[in-house]
């Protein structure tokens, strides 16, 4: 396996027994290693757990959350909710789209700092608009505040 | 590291020493941790604080102190979510039960000098409404109405430490069951409350779980907890399991106990990391006590607890699908009977309710089913968590007696509509719920009467919409997430929702026809009545609800391509009104000369040259151009 450790493969096996019914906790905890699953990382797991590559490969494509692609460095999840429709979101998700170069189509960056997800809801509806980045809330959102957070997070980068 | 406790007399001990060194912390300050104060800074306002109260000497307590109840010192605290989001970052004062709002860093050092040093209240930081200063949180117009049952303690305790739930009262109702009661005794004080499903359904929990506890011959038995609060606007579950995570551990032992069912598994989505993190802390603690594990508190009872965090798919709040997601597979609904209670995860009789549901029943053992029945409606008792969101003045989290009128939940509460503009429309029970107009105001919101009009609590979101919202728009979004979210596996909810969402499209588009009303009415009704799960078969009812509702909207789109409100982009028309002070910077300004007019005379747009681009609104100095 080129690009993953087959070390930290085996060590989440280990921790979910190679049970069957933990794929989604498995894919989980590689995902939040590598920010995708690599397709070794996948070939190798439905060995280990007695599976299926097309199963799994079933269950890796049912949910939203997974990824066969790789993501960038940060991932934005922009909140096209309810509450953050009502409050305009659509323009958040326009000024991202310009600032980090990217578009509908084309999620991430090509400079692979910046993938754009869009969600139903994060459930920070009495803060909308949001925009979720990696794991932090940034509430209350405009398109201006939308482009200095991506120059804010170029300049950490 | 805890001590386990073997019995009944160790649990009481150790729940006395508790109370009583919560009773001796005199002063305490709660600081907001919920997902929106966090994100608006609590917590770094929690770390000042520590430094500050250090810096001022105010003895600091960031634990409940169970070795010396002296008293003296001030407890801080990592609550859970508050409600009052809009006004976040929260810091709470107690006993004085002062509530700080929009807190910063830099008001730390004065919070300290002046309250906790001085006693005094700071203006500045209080909250105000029409003018009126508000100091103590129950006292705020947001909070009077409400009657806070599930959600009593969020907010008002740590989070994350078991004897402060222990302090409150917490896990006795578990030891009731555990020592006083019979299986059979715990579910019929559960029907004789009357509480209902508060996942949206309303299906008698009572009910459920002594179908689940009929199954004697089965050793093996499941309790599920449905965190997956997918509707978009709905947050009620995500502030109960990261504000109060015990109390839904309590419930669920609690069903175990009755049930007679030995493991349990919470679902929770993945866009909830917080939510997962308290709940794990609170199993593990759980277990260091013996609360959760083999033979409980020396009852000889026994319950696991596990976790599973969701992967971002909304169909997965459904039963079959949430329990096929557990198993490891696809989350896809499948054809019922058998129901979950005789077949349901790994084909044993399940017990799944929602977090809200488990979260009441730890009080309806310890204060009994007449206590329960005190407030709410007949049919539906009890309180119900809304999350209230959109073009409101207060937007939160809100509990309120099932029965209340959406008036009082708007006006009273949310103080009214944002803007000063006009109420239009609110949004009930998310992508399977319907809207409610003007007409509704007086509607008590319960199980039932909402039924009566073609919406559904659902799980409880409350989206407010003023005048300038789109219905058609509305419709359409969420017919957009439906699209997105079916799972493909019947052809009427796969097919139907995306034939539903290009109408609806091309309406918001300027390209409808107006046989297309008609033909949405046959494929909503169509698809309602011969999908396979509860997300096909409510699919429809945001386009059925606003058809019926906002009929004229949906002509004015079609027939006169026009979107009053100005959100459909391709239907809006830029409208020179008499604003206009004659600069011509509009006309100079627009790339195909579509505005005419003379100098210090009012402009016109001639509506067939437009393109639309919205140049010249962007460049009037004096905002004279109106678009819609």
């Amino acid at each position: 396996m080129e690009n993953v450790e087959q070390k930290f493969v085996d060590s989440v096996l280990e921790k979910y027994d190679c049970d069957k019914a933990k794929i989604i906790a498995i894919m989980q905890d590689i995902q939040e290693k590598y920010r995708y699953l690599p397709k070794e990382a996948l070939e190798y797991v439905a060995k280990k757990v007695g599976m299926s590559e097309s199963k799994l490969y079933g269950v890796a494509t049912f949910y939203g959350n997974f990824s066969l692609d790789a993501k960038g460095k940060y991932v934005m999840k922009v909140c096209r909710g309810t509450a953050c429709h009502v409050r305009k979101s659509s323009n958040i998700l326009q000024a991202l789209y310009e600032a980090t170069g990217t578009d509908e189509h084309n999620p991430t960056s090509t400079d692979g700092l910046f993938t754009l997800e869009i969600v139903s809801c994060l459930g920070a509806c009495g803060l909308s608009p949001v925009v979720m980045v990696n794991d932090t809330v940034h509430a209350a959102m405009t398109p201006d505040k939308a482009k200095a957070l991506v120059e804010q997070l170029r300049g950490e980068a | 590291m805890r001590e386990k406790l073997l019995n009944l007399d160790q649990f009481k001990a150790l729940q006395e020493k508790c109370i009583k060194a919560r009773e001796n912390e005199k002063r305490k300050v709660l600081v907001c941790c919920g997902t929106g104060c966090a994100a608006g800074g609590n917590l770094k306002v929690y770390e000042e604080l520590k430094n500050q109260m250090a810096a001022h000497g105010v003895k600091c307590e960031v634990a409940l102190n169970l070795t010396d109840c002296a008293g003296e010192a001030t407890g801080l605290k990592m609550s859970g979510c508050h409600g009052f989001c809009e006004m976040g970052p929260l810091v709470r004062i107690e006993p004085e039960g002062w509530l700080y709002t929009k807190v910063k860093t830099d008001d730390v050092p004065e919070i300290v000098e002046k309250t906790l040093v001085g006693g005094e209240f700071i203006e500045r930081l209080g909250y105000h409404q029409n003018g009126e200063l508000y100091k103590r949180q129950e006292d705020i117009p947001f909070y009077k109405k409400q009657t806070r049952r599930v959600l009593e303690h969020c907010g008002h305790i740590d989070a994350e430490s078991i004897e402060e739930y222990l302090s409150i009262g917490g896990y006795s109702a578990l030891a009731k069951c555990l020592f006083e009661l019979s299986g059979d005794e715990i579910i019929q004080e559960v029907s004789d409350s009357g509480l209902r499903g508060r996942g949206g359904a309303g299906f008698p929990t009572g009910k459920k779980w002594a179908q689940v506890a009929a199954h004697k011959e089965e050793p093996v038995k499941f309790i599920v907890c449905n965190g997956d609060e997918g509707d978009p606007g709905a947050f009620m579950d995500r502030s109960c399991m990261e504000g109060d995570p015990h109390k839904i551990l309590e419930g669920m032992i609690i069903a175990g106990v009755a049930t007679d069912s030995t493991e349990g598994y919470i679902y929770v989505r993945a866009e909830y990391p917080l939510a997962v993190h308290r709940l794990t802390v609170a199993i593990a603690q759980a277990e260091e006590l013996g609360i959760l594990g083999d033979n409980i508190l020396g009852s000889g009872k026994s319950f696991h607890m596990h976790i599973n965090r969701g992967a971002g798919a909304f169909v997965c709040g459904e039963g079959s699908a949430m329990t096929a997601s557990i198993e490891g597979n696809r989350g896809m609904p499948r054809t019922k009977p058998p129901r979950s209670v005789d077949k349901g995860l790994f084909g044993k009789p399940t017990c799944l309710n929602n977090v809200e549901t488990f979260a009441n029943v730890p009080d309806i053992i310890k204060k009994g089913a007449a206590w329960f029945r005190s407030v709410g409606t007949e049919g539906s008792p009890g309180t119900k968590a809304f999350a209230l969101t959109g073009n409101v003045v207060n937007t939160g989290l809100i509990e309120v007696p099932m029965g209340t009128t959406l008036r009082e939940v708007v006006y009273d509460i949310g103080g009214g509509i944002k803007n000063g503009k006009k109420f239009k429309a609110v949004q009930i029970g998310g992508p399977s719920g319907g809207c409610l107009t003007e007409a509704h105001l007086d509607l008590p919101m319960d199980f039932d009467s909402l039924k009566k009009v073609g919406a559904i609590i659902g799980s409880g979101g409350l989206v407010v919409m003023d005048e300038d919202s789109c219905m058609v728009n509305i419709a359409q979004f969420f017919m957009n997430f439906i699209c997105e979210e079916s799972c493909g596996k019947c052809t009427p909810c796969r097919e139907g929702t995306t034939r539903m969402n290009e109408i609806l499209t091309r309406i918001t588009k300027g390209n409808g026809k107006m046989s297309d009303i008609d033909e949405l009415k046959t494929l909503g009704k169509m698809i309602q009545t011969s999908s396979l799960c509860g997300l096909g078969k409510t699919a429809p009812n945001p386009v059925l609800s606003t058809l019926q509702n906002f009929e004229d909207e949906y002509i004015e789109h079609i027939r006169d391509k026009r979107c009053h409100c100005g959100t459909c982009k391709s239907l809006a028309q830029f409208v020179i009104t008499d604003k206009c002070i004659g600069c011509t910077k509009c006309a100079r300004n627009c790339p195909v000369n579509a505005i005419s007019g003379t100098v210090r005379h009012k402009h016109e747009i001639d509506p067939a040259k437009c393109i639309k681009c919205g140049t010249c609104k962007a460049n009037c100095p004096v905002g004279a151009i109106k678009e819609g």
